[in-house]
């Protein structure tokens, strides 16, 4: 057990190798498209809708297609189901998510200048806690929105589960709802450092450090 | 660099594998009803179908409601062609409708109507071709001869009712249409009372209004006195049920305000079964409180006569079965439609099986008068009949219309709509012997199912194969704004005449020779008899003074068919249209001096340019 803790410590001070350094800035840049790039995209169809409804979710923003108007024609129909109206100002996410992303952005850097195994450790379990998080954040929400629904309405549905990743017929509408380039980037960000660390695993391996005099 | 090989690979990997997730997981480009391809399996056979060759005639005539427009408009279907617009509460100048005394005299102040619910006349319960009856919604029904397919009466508007939407419906031999206030208020008319006091002081009225038998004269027949809910729409019934007519509500809840949350909390509102002829005997004994100027009938004072059954909420279409055993009652924000039996309704009523009241009129138990709930899917409006035993409910929400059985209850069809159906018809599908055969859909949006003609888009209806087990679209057409309801009637049905014919013009002031045409003055009113024949408007010009009221009496001496004439005179505001052997009159005042072309305004023959004259005004 000892020797174990050991190890592992001594793992944690190897200094990281060019190519850990080179990856952790290929994460850093992933994030950029975060900024550029919807996380989600909802795609709504009905026989009287027939080119689709469509709602980009960015980090900070949510926009509807057609010029925003298929953001007020989605509120429009839920109304009738009683459900809260999707509304910017609603998503707290948005209000941390990019400065959290930025966040990271300066910690995988940090990890890249400052080049210690452990910096990356602490950076990768930060920022699966992070991804995990979103992800449930992001359910969550989707969950409220179909279960919050006012008993006031004028039609009454059984509360219900919008898709978080696929396809489903809620009642005329096929809703299908999958990641979009931001979230395949924060991704391949998760890729890239978990890419550095199985590069510093394998150096370290292959060169032990010398032993402790 | 030694991560080279395996990051390289593993970088491979990671890519491909994200590459192909973005590839699989991409939500379709369009729903996955498109996706099926064309609801036309076979183009070739249905354009077969729907293919009248030039000179060949329809099958059928579709009476289309023009909704808002205030008129009526004849369809030739399988072809989907617009034969003739029929006005009816709107002046229309291409037949001069609203122009001369006698249409302007029966529109009155109002310039506009809106049209929803045709009733062709019947004889034990099947069309008979005689007349068609139209609502609308300040309050009055109209009558039009399919003889000349003209308005003939306007009755109206009604006291009392308030926003007419449910009729015109007739009953089984055309004793009576229907009417009933959508919108309850303060009666009689005139009455001012906050909506505070809606509950109370706010009162739906159902009308029966009497039809002549042999002339199709209509008259006021009896009025009941309702709870204030918003009774939408009916339908008589027949066979077994004859001698009732029945009435969907809405806003049991007596709500005011936001309607479209207030009045949809309870999960039932009713549809209101009235025994007419019950009401006829009432009405003849000189029974009721005159209200408004006419007796009303109070359903607590006269047991029997007004029975509530419950239905899905908000319902709105209801609709008898061909044999009259069932009542369909839909509940237009559920997925299913109720079919009640007629048999089991009267038995609750015998037994007084009554689940409470409202305002003395008894309520029936849903469970004891239902025979099933019909899933045919979300928003169900409107149920039509086939002859074999077959029903069609258009639903709104679903975009679709469900085929199913009576007695079985099995739901065995569907063919999507574009878009967004409201009313569907069937051909004599609302008749004791339904055709079958063919079925359309009245949609409310087209979406781009047309060349762009900007923002304000036309109405689409598209007509449906009845004639197998699956139903097959045939054709999209459109119709004039806005069909509501529609009928179809087979055309051997109706026998309209071509031209009136001469011995039958009893107008004061027809003339049917030339030398008859001219002025006669009185005082300062001037009478113009004028004759109109290819190719002279006699007289050819005529003085007046200014000030003088004029009436010009105009005489299409024609016996020809298709031979129409007309009258137009430039900046007097005047156009009429006379057909072959028909004398209409104008009445104006003379308040511009100066010459005034008037001239033929219908095409008639290879001079009409030459047909014209002019009036001096001194």
């Amino acid at each position: 057990m000892r020797e174990l803790i050991e190890k592992a410590n001594q793992f944690l001070d190897v200094p990281l190798g060019v190519g850990s350094r080179l990856m952790l800035i290929v994460a850093f840049l992933c994030l950029v498209p975060t900024y550029v790039f919807p996380l989600y995209k909802m795609t709504m169809f009905a026989p009287q809708y027939q080119e689709g409804l469509h709602l980009d979710i960015y980090s900070y923003k949510l926009v509807g297609g057609n010029d925003g108007q298929d953001i007020t024609e989605i509120n429009v129909l839920n109304h009738y189901i009683g459900m809260r109206d999707l509304a910017t100002e609603d998503f707290t996410e948005f209000k941390w998510l990019p400065f959290v992303i930025g966040i990271f952005g300066l910690l995988f850097l940090r990890a890249a200048v400052m080049g210690k195994t452990a910096h990356l450790v602490d950076v990768l379990v930060l920022y699966v806690y992070f991804g995990a998080f979103a992800l449930w954040s992001f359910g969550y929400k989707m969950y409220q929105y179909g279960h919050n629904l006012d008993p006031k309405a004028a039609v009454k549905v059984a509360p219900f589960m919008p898709p978080m990743f696929g396809y489903k017929q809620l009642a005329n509408f096929e809703v299908y709802s999958y990641p979009q380039l931001g979230s395949y980037a924060l991704g391949a960000a998760a890729a890239a450092l978990l890419l550095a660390l199985a590069m510093t695993w394998r150096q370290w391996r292959r060169e032990p450090p010398p032993a402790a005099e | 660099m030694k991560f080279t090989g395996t990051g390289t690979k593993l970088a491979a990997v990671a890519g491909t594998v994200a590459l192909g997730v973005l590839a699989a997981y991409c939500a379709p480009s369009a729903p996955k009803t498109a996706k099926k391809g064309a609801v036309v399996s076979d183009t070739a056979a249905a354009a077969m179908k729907v293919y009248v060759a030039p000179g060949d005639l329809d099958e059928y005539y579709m009476f289309a409601s023009g909704g808002h427009s205030g008129q009526i408009y004849v369809y030739g279907l399988p072809s989907g062609r617009h034969l003739s617009t029929i006005p009816v509460f709107t002046p229309y100048p291409a037949t001069g409708y609203g122009f001369d005394d006698e249409s302007k005299a029966m529109l009155g102040d109002l310039t506009w109507g809106d049209v929803h619910h045709p009733a062709l006349s019947e004889t034990n319960g099947d069309y008979d071709g005689r007349w068609l009856f139209v609502n609308e919604m300040n309050g009055r029904v109209a009558r039009i001869d399919l003889r000349d397919f003209k308005t003939k009466q306007i009755l109206g508007p009604v006291p009392n009712v308030s926003g007419n939407h449910g009729s015109a419906f007739v009953t089984p031999n055309t004793e009576y249409s229907v009417m009933a206030s959508r919108f309850s208020i303060p009666i009689p008319k005139g009455t001012a009372a906050g909506v505070d006091k809606y509950a109370t002081d706010y009162k739906g009225v159902l009308t029966g209004i009497k039809i002549d038998p042999k002339s199709g004269q209509m008259s006021f027949g009896w009025q009941i006195l309702m709870p204030p809910f918003n009774y939408d729409l009916g339908d008589a019934g027949k066979v077994a049920s004859d001698g009732w007519v029945f009435f969907t509500s809405y806003n049991t809840e007596k709500a005011t305000g936001k309607l479209e949350v207030t009045s949809a909390q309870k999960d039932r509102d009713y549809i209101a079964a009235v025994d007419w002829r019950l009401a006829e005997q009432l009405a003849a004994k000189g029974e009721g409180t005159t209200i408004g100027g006419v007796k009303v009938l109070d359903p607590a004072k006269h047991p029997g006569l007004v029975f509530f059954m419950p239905c899905g909420k908000s319902p709105h279409g209801v609709d008898v079965s061909p044999d009259g055993k069932y009542v369909i009652g839909s509940g237009k924000l559920q997925g299913v439609t109720t079919a009640f039996n007629w048999e089991k309704v009267q038995t609750a009523i015998r037994n007084k099986d009554f689940a409470g009241d409202e305002d003395g009129i008894p309520v029936l138990k849903y469970e004891s008068i239902k025979d099933a709930e019909v899933e045919v899917g979300l928003g169900p409006l409107h149920t039509q009949f086939g002859p074999d035993g077959y029903a069609y409910t258009s639903l709104f929400v679903d975009s679709a219309i469900a085929k199913w059985k009576l007695g079985t209850w099995e739901v065995v069809d569907k063919v999507p709509m574009s878009y967004s159906i409201g009313h569907l018809t069937s051909a004599e599908g609302d008749t004791v012997s339904p055709d079958g055969k063919y079925l359309v859909g009245l949609n409310k949006l087209s979406h781009g199912r047309h060349l762009s003609v900007g923002p304000s888009q036309p109405e689409s209806s598209q007509l449906v194969d009845i004639g197998e087990e699956k139903m097959k679209l045939l054709l999209d057409f459109f119709t004039e704004p806005e069909p509501h309801y529609a009928q179809i009637i087979k055309a051997d049905k109706v026998k309209p005449i071509e031209v009136y014919p001469k011995e039958e013009n009893k107008h004061p002031l027809a003339i049917w020779d030339v030398k008859d045409a001219g002025v006669t003055r009185n005082g300062n009113k001037v009478t113009v008899k004028m004759i109109a024949v290819r190719s002279t408007l006699t007289p050819t010009d005529f003085e007046i003074r200014e000030g003088d009221e004029i009436t010009i009496a105009l005489t299409n001496i024609e016996q020809t068919t298709d031979e129409l004439h007309g009258l137009g005179i430039l900046d007097y505001n005047i156009n009429i249209v006379v057909d072959p052997g028909e004398t209409k009159t104008v009445t104006f005042k003379a308040k511009k001096k100066g010459v005034f072309p008037y001239y033929c305004t219908n095409f008639c023959s290879a001079l009409h340019q030459e047909m014209q004259g002019y009036l001096i005004v001194r």
